[in-house]
């Protein structure tokens, strides 16, 4: 007697699990208490501070690319240039940043120089952050493409 | 020489005299009394100890020499350590003198060489005398900081209290690299108050070559 409860008990809980392993609930048939529909967006939302969204086109071929981070924290000066640690190219691929242009390792006298030119030494003289600014005054330039 | 021509029975000499009362037994004060009296005079001391620990660990103090005034207090003025939108703002012991007990009293004993070095030799005492010595000066602060594992940076930042969602999305990714490789702050944030020294990367590249060395030297030994 005993050994046939055990083996019904069995059998229940067999049976219970391959219902419950083949048939489960699908998501359309879940509800929640007031109705809503569970089936919410589950991507992650953008973080709250973005600041990269993306690189700015160039508004001309020869220009000097934007910045698409803030800079106000770094020291350019005639003793240090922090971004160099992560731009030059002994530091670009650990940090993930883009390498300086290689025209910027020649002296003015066009020689290979493994470190930066002095000449190049002040990037902010030409690169500058990028941002969603209106223009100051109005502006009619156009870059070469769109007059060709 | 009247001295040595006058009779044993002489009375000593006031310093003798005094010398001899405090360290003869008492004859007549109560042992309770000398307790207790020994009690509050022993918190005068130790108070007046850490009042005086505690003047000579401020900016006021800091910045009483003309050394740190002019050269680093100067840079400090326009770093975010002193001025932010938060309001919050990091004075010179904040980060230079641990706030630990026991660290500070060493770190403020041997602190007694900046005395030497201001009084004495005058090691810094013009600009170009502190420009030359500038790299080692930030070589011995970098390297406190990389043995501390940026102790005193961690009294606010800490890793464990950092949303990462909310910082600049390059920050969150350094910083998520640092926690996952072991870094400490002061390996990537010199120069955050103070200007950095000509060949500071290098120079501190040298430090932990140093560190590395030396620690590799005494753990044969142990």
């Amino acid at each position: 007697m005993r050994f046939l409860m055990f083996a019904a008990a069995l059998g229940v809980a067999v049976l219970t699990f391959a219902i419950g392993s083949t048939a489960g609930p699908t998501a359309a048939e879940v509800r929640s208490l007031r109705n809503a529909d569970p089936q919410v967006d589950l991507t992650p939302p953008d973080p709250a501070r973005q600041d990269v969204h993306g690189r700015f086109d160039r508004a001309y071929r020869l220009q000097p690319p934007l910045i698409p981070h803030q800079i106000d924290r770094y020291q350019i000066d005639l003793k240090a240039n922090q971004c160099l640690g992560c731009h030059d190219w002994s530091n670009a691929a650990k940090n993930g940043a883009p390498t300086l242009s290689m025209t910027h390792y020649l002296d003015r006298d066009g020689r290979q120089t493994d470190t930066v030119a002095g000449t190049r030494w002040f990037c902010n003289a030409c690169h500058v952050p990028q941002a969603e600014a209106k223009d100051l005054v109005e502006n009619t330039f156009k870059p070469s493409q769109s007059v060709r | 020489m009247t001295e040595s021509l006058a009779p044993p029975s002489v009375r000593p000499g006031l310093l003798r005299r005094l010398w001899r009362f405090v360290w003869s037994p008492s004859g007549s004060i109560a042992l309770g009394v000398l307790v207790a009296a020994g009690f509050f005079v022993g918190i005068v001391f130790w108070g007046g100890f850490h009042w005086a620990l505690e003047m000579t660990n401020n900016e006021q103090f800091c910045i009483s020499c003309h050394e740190m005034k002019d050269n680093v207090y100067a840079e400090y003025t326009s770093s975010p350590h002193f001025q932010n939108h938060s309001g919050v703002r990091a004075t010179c012991p904040d980060c230079h003198v641990p706030k630990e007990w026991q660290y500070k009293l060493v770190r403020k004993i041997q602190a007694s060489q900046e005395l030497w070095g201001h009084f004495v030799t005058g090691s810094i005492w013009t600009r170009e005398k502190f420009v030359d010595r500038r790299i080692e000066l930030a070589s011995h602060e970098w390297r406190r900081m990389k043995t501390t594992d940026s102790r005193e940076c961690r009294n606010c930042h800490a890793f464990d209290s950092m949303d990462f969602t909310k910082q600049e999305t390059r920050a969150a990714k350094q910083h998520q690299l640092a926690v996952d490789t072991g870094k400490t702050c002061i390996d990537c944030h010199q120069g955050i108050a103070h200007r950095l020294p000509q060949g500071g990367r290098d120079a501190y590249e040298a430090m932990l070559k140093t560190l590395a060395s030396e620690t590799a030297a005494a753990a044969p030994a142990k």
